[in-house]
């Protein structure tokens, strides 16, 4: 699904939820019930920690060329996965390349949800002038393809981690606020905001308190959603040389990098990719799985 | 019982729907058998879930999975829809039998002009070309108590109001002149005051046509005022089948009964008492054995538990469904 | 609406302002001294400061933003530092090749897209329509340039079926033919994704219409199954399909970047970042002014299609 399609059904689905919350025990049973989304989560958790336990799984050091078996296929001794073109071992650099590709996705995604719900919350909450202004930004914002609109800033800056996380960071943040200002403007209008500044709540108070909880749900499942797709595009970015510099790899760098042997060794490039696909997969059913807990009406199919 | 002359023009026999769903299979049309005469009025009664409804989507062969027609026999000139190719189907639907819904708000195709949406069935099934078709439409509107069909032809459905827009299906039904009227609680969504319209136009129009109309509702009012034969239904199943006068001033079944007490009449007094039907509609995918009104009824004994009654006609030439109707 | 029209044209102007500012902005961050880059490591301060203000680089910014708009405006992009040639020439024909990458990949999208889709749509809850579903997933998860490298490396280095990169055949470079054969495997790795987004969107928005009152009272009318498809289900199912088709056409813009560089397709894309590599910034700045200017007029063209399509947008 892509980022629009899946707006078009969240804005939606936000507003549904907003008026019929089903109590928090009944949710995550919705959520078990879906196969896709459980193993998802499973097999996520399962490469986060294989990313995180690096230093002490990896077979290989990363980095370590052995010249004699350069392009050594998949089983070769000491080389489950094979060798690269330098000879270093592929499953180390998998692994450790995980942690990048990882971080790359996972971290501007995070902080662009943060700052937008600061962003879209404000402007959805307070409208007027304010909200017209920063609309029409974003508006600038969404006139470029998102991943040109990567590319166009990766490569004006200098090629590192650093710029690519800025990079998709700038990209998601219109994307997230829209859905948060729309999901904003919906809570809004509910009758129990009217009761709370009837009771005294301040502005404040009402925009943590009562608007923040209950735009929560769906803007975690859209950002989960968001980030399968920026884990192939941050890594897209390593893969034309606009991230992270060699000898530092992710998976996108290893992929550009088995290109010259791609007739000889093509397992060079086929491992990264497969766990790239996998773990984008997994991101999106388990944006779908959340997304499905809110309402029911609104599954995959 | 006064009975029309001909053979019968609709004959459903032993019409059975069933639902496939997760929690079990909820049969919503139950074994249901009647038969409509040329230019009769049979109005089908019964509270929502009695398989209403359903029962009309069935003889349109409208029913979509996880439902199934899986057995009984609807003959339509002695022709058994339920064997016949989709094609054939397609063919008479909208030609010789029409059907009019529920909701005319969301009825209508509100990418199309009104227009369009009652000509093209003269176009599917007449062969007309657009400026006929046009023509014909325009008068149809006019009959249907829309004046202006010049200009409205035109418009497009949001700009008309829930009474009109009924008023523009109804001349989409009956655009081929078909011999079988269905209407599946026409006015039910409608204003009261548009309700009486609505109503009196279908009348008028199903005597002009010579239709025979099957008239599906759960308002007995409407029953009174409309229906020439009465069927009631409940828990997907015929309970009563009778002529009007019959079934209002002599119903037999205790559940014809308890509907006609619930009813306020002119008559009752300012401190007459509601008499409201006890317990609580069946769920019919757990149907326990006997006779599915058993739960609600005041007269059941033991063999109402353990068999069901079969539809039986009376002396009289009614039609009732309980055990203890039928020994009296 | 000619009303509709009007308005949003003249919306999306102050959009295609903010776009030319952003672009500007966004070079202006690039670090490094463009004046040491072209006179090379040698350069005296004094060459510097002579070609800085040469080049206009020591006035405002703002100034420098006007004037450069003025430039672009009457069609002049600069010239590319890295070859010395005007940038138009660099990149409008580049972009062509594009546009051709481009319109076959969405063709391809969109026959898959509404042949699979309307299938599985008719056959709601089906087998083939979960199974459709779950494979759509697969293929929109899949990494572009990783797909590309792949069909590379079955049909044209394995099979030998199909040339492995390049628009036209070095050594005896064909017509039409020639291109078309270059063309198969990019197009297919670049419409993967879109085509799987389409299926998706073309399947569930007809489902939903599918379910509607008026489609039962279409049947019961007795108008043929593929006359209620293909004439009241389309033509409600569209808008949000048009949409999403729209954004499909720029992520085909701005995405086929990547199979552009794997296929070494001549494309705007490829030109684009080898532009990046070799920071040659006026090169840079013109491809995505373009790319932006043309995503901006495909939206607008959609939105204009959808008023059309849908009478009621025209009254909100």
């Amino acid at each position: 699904m892509s980022d629009s399609e899946r707006f078009l059904t969240q804005t939606r689905v936000a507003a549904a939820a907003i008026r019929r919350r089903p109590s928090g025990g009944k949710r995550w049973a919705a959520f078990r019930r879906d196969p896709a989304a459980t193993l998802s989560l499973c097999f996520l958790l399962l490469v986060l920690l294989v990313a995180l336990a690096a230093p002490w799984i990896s077979p290989a050091d990363p980095d370590d060329a052995v010249n004699s078996l350069r392009n050594a296929p998949p089983g070769t001794p000491g080389f489950l996965l094979g060798a690269d073109s330098d000879g270093r071992d592929v499953l180390s650099r998998l692994i450790w390349g995980g942690r990048i590709s990882l971080l790359v996705g996972m971290t501007p995604s995070v902080l662009a949800m943060l700052i937008s719900l600061v962003l879209g919350t404000i402007t959805g909450y307070f409208g007027g002038w304010v909200d017209q202004i920063v609309m029409r930004i974003l508006d600038v914002f969404f006139a470029f393809p998102l991943v040109l609109l990567a590319i166009a800033i990766a490569g004006a800056f200098e090629p590192g981690l650093f710029t690519e996380i800025l990079a998709i960071m700038i990209v998601l943040v219109p994307y997230i606020s829209r859905l948060v200002r729309s999901s904003t403007v919906s809570v809004k209008e509910l009758p129990f905001i009217e009761a709370a500044k009837a009771a005294g709540a301040t502005h404040l108070d009402i925009l943590v308190r009562y608007i923040l909880p209950n735009i929560l749900t769906p803007v975690i499942a859209y950002t989960t959603t968001l980030i399968g797709l920026m884990i192939v595009v941050g890594s897209g970015l390593s893969f034309l040389g606009l991230g992270i510099q060699p000898p530092a790899a992710d998976w996108g760098t290893m992929v550009s990098d088995g290109r010259v042997a791609l007739r000889t060794a093509p397992h060079i490039t086929i491992f990264p990719g497969i766990l790239i696909g996998l773990v984008s997969l997994a991101f999106n059913f388990l944006g779908d799985g959340l997304t499905a807990m809110l309402d029911p009406r609104a599954r995959r199919a | 019982m006064d009975r029309a002359a001909g053979a019968p023009l609709l004959r459903v026999e032993d019409l059975r729907t069933y639902f496939e769903l997760g929690a079990g299979t909820l049969r919503a049309v139950d074994g249901v058998s009647f038969a409509l005469h040329p230019g009769r009025v049979l109005g089908i009664v019964g509270e929502s879930g009695s398989g209403k409804s359903a029962t009309a989507l069935s003889i349109m062969r409208l029913i979509d999975p996880p439902g199934r027609i899986v057995g009984g026999r609807v003959l339509y000139r002695e022709q058994d829809l339920m064997r016949l190719p989709e094609r054939e189907m397609e063919a008479l639907r909208g030609n010789r039998i029409g059907m009019v819904f529920q909701n005319p708000m969301t009825s209508l195709d509100p990418s199309f002009r009104i227009g369009q949406q009652i000509a093209e069935t003269l176009v599917t099934h007449e062969r007309l070309s657009a400026a006929e078709a046009r023509r014909r439409t325009i008068e149809l509107l006019r009959l249907v108590g829309i004046p202006d069909g010049e200009r409205r032809y035109d418009d497009y459905p949001h700009q008309f109001s829930g009474g009109m827009r009924q008023r523009v299906l109804i001349a989409a039904a009956i655009a081929c002149k078909p011999d079988v009227l269905i209407a599946d609680e026409p006015t039910t969504a409608l204003d009261v005051t548009i309700q009486a319209q609505i109503l009196r136009l279908l009348a008028d129009l199903q005597r002009r046509l010579g239709s025979a109309m099957v008239l599906i509702t759960h308002d007995l009012g409407v029953i009174a005022a409309m229906a020439d034969e009465v069927l009631v239904m409940y828990a997907g199943r015929v309970v009563e089948l009778a002529d009007v006068d019959t079934i209002f001033h002599a119903p037999k079944h205790p559940y014809t009964r308890g509907l006609l007490q619930s009813l306020v009449r002119l008559e009752d007094g300012r401190d007459s008492v509601l008499q409201p039907i006890a317990g609580a509609p069946p769920n019919l995918i757990d149907l326990p054995p006997g006779c599915p009104f058993r739960p609600r009824c005041i007269h059941a004994v033991e063999r109402c538990a353990t068999e069901l009654p079969p539809l039986r006609k009376l002396v009289d030439g009614r039609q009732v469904a309980c055990h203890l109707a039928v020994a009296s | 609406m000619s009303d509709y029209l009007i308005k949003r044209l003249i919306g999306a102007l102050p959009v295609l302002f903010g776009v030319s500012v952003v672009i500007f902005f966004l070079m202006q961050m690039i670090p490094g001294d463009i004046t040491a880059a072209l006179l090379g490591p040698m350069a005296t301060e004094v060459a510097k400061a002579q070609l800085r203000h040469a080049l206009g680089l020591d006035q405002p910014i703002l100034v420098q933003y006007v004037k450069w708009l003025g430039l672009v405006l009457s069609g002049d992009f600069g010239m590319s530092i890295a070859t010395s040639l005007p940038v138009s020439h660099l990149v409008l024909p580049k972009f062509g090749n594009t546009v051709i990458l481009a319109t076959a990949s969405l063709l391809l999208s969109l026959i898959v897209g509404f042949g699979i889709g309307a299938f599985a749509a008719a056959r709601a809850g089906s087998t083939f329509d979960r199974a459709t579903m779950s494979i759509t997933l697969v293929f929109g998860s899949i990494p572009p340039y990783w797909l590309g490298l792949v069909l590379v490396m079955i049909f044209a280095l394995t099979l030998r079926w199909l040339p492995t990169t390049g628009m036209y055949d070095v050594i005896d470079p064909g017509g039409v033919r020639d291109v078309l054969r270059h063309l198969v495997l990019p197009t297919i790795a670049t419409a993967a994704a879109p085509a799987a987004i389409i299926t998706r969107m073309v399947r569930t928005s007809m489902a939903e219409i599918l379910a509607q009152d008026f489609v039962r009272v279409a049947r019961a009318k007795g108008i043929p199954r593929r006359v209620i498809l293909w004439r009241h289900v389309l033509r409600n199912a569209l808008p949000p399909i048009a949409t999403i088709t729209g954004l499909q056409l720029g992520y085909l813009l701005g995405g086929a970047v990547f199979t552009e560089v794997v296929f070494a397709w001549p494309g705007l894309g490829y030109q684009l970042t080898s532009s990046i590599v070799a920071r040659d910034f006026p090169v840079v700045q013109a491809a995505v002014l373009l790319i932006a200017l043309i995503f901006v007029v495909v939206n607008l063209a959609v939105d204009m299609l959808n008023a059309v399509i849908d009478p009621r947008i025209r009254v909100s």
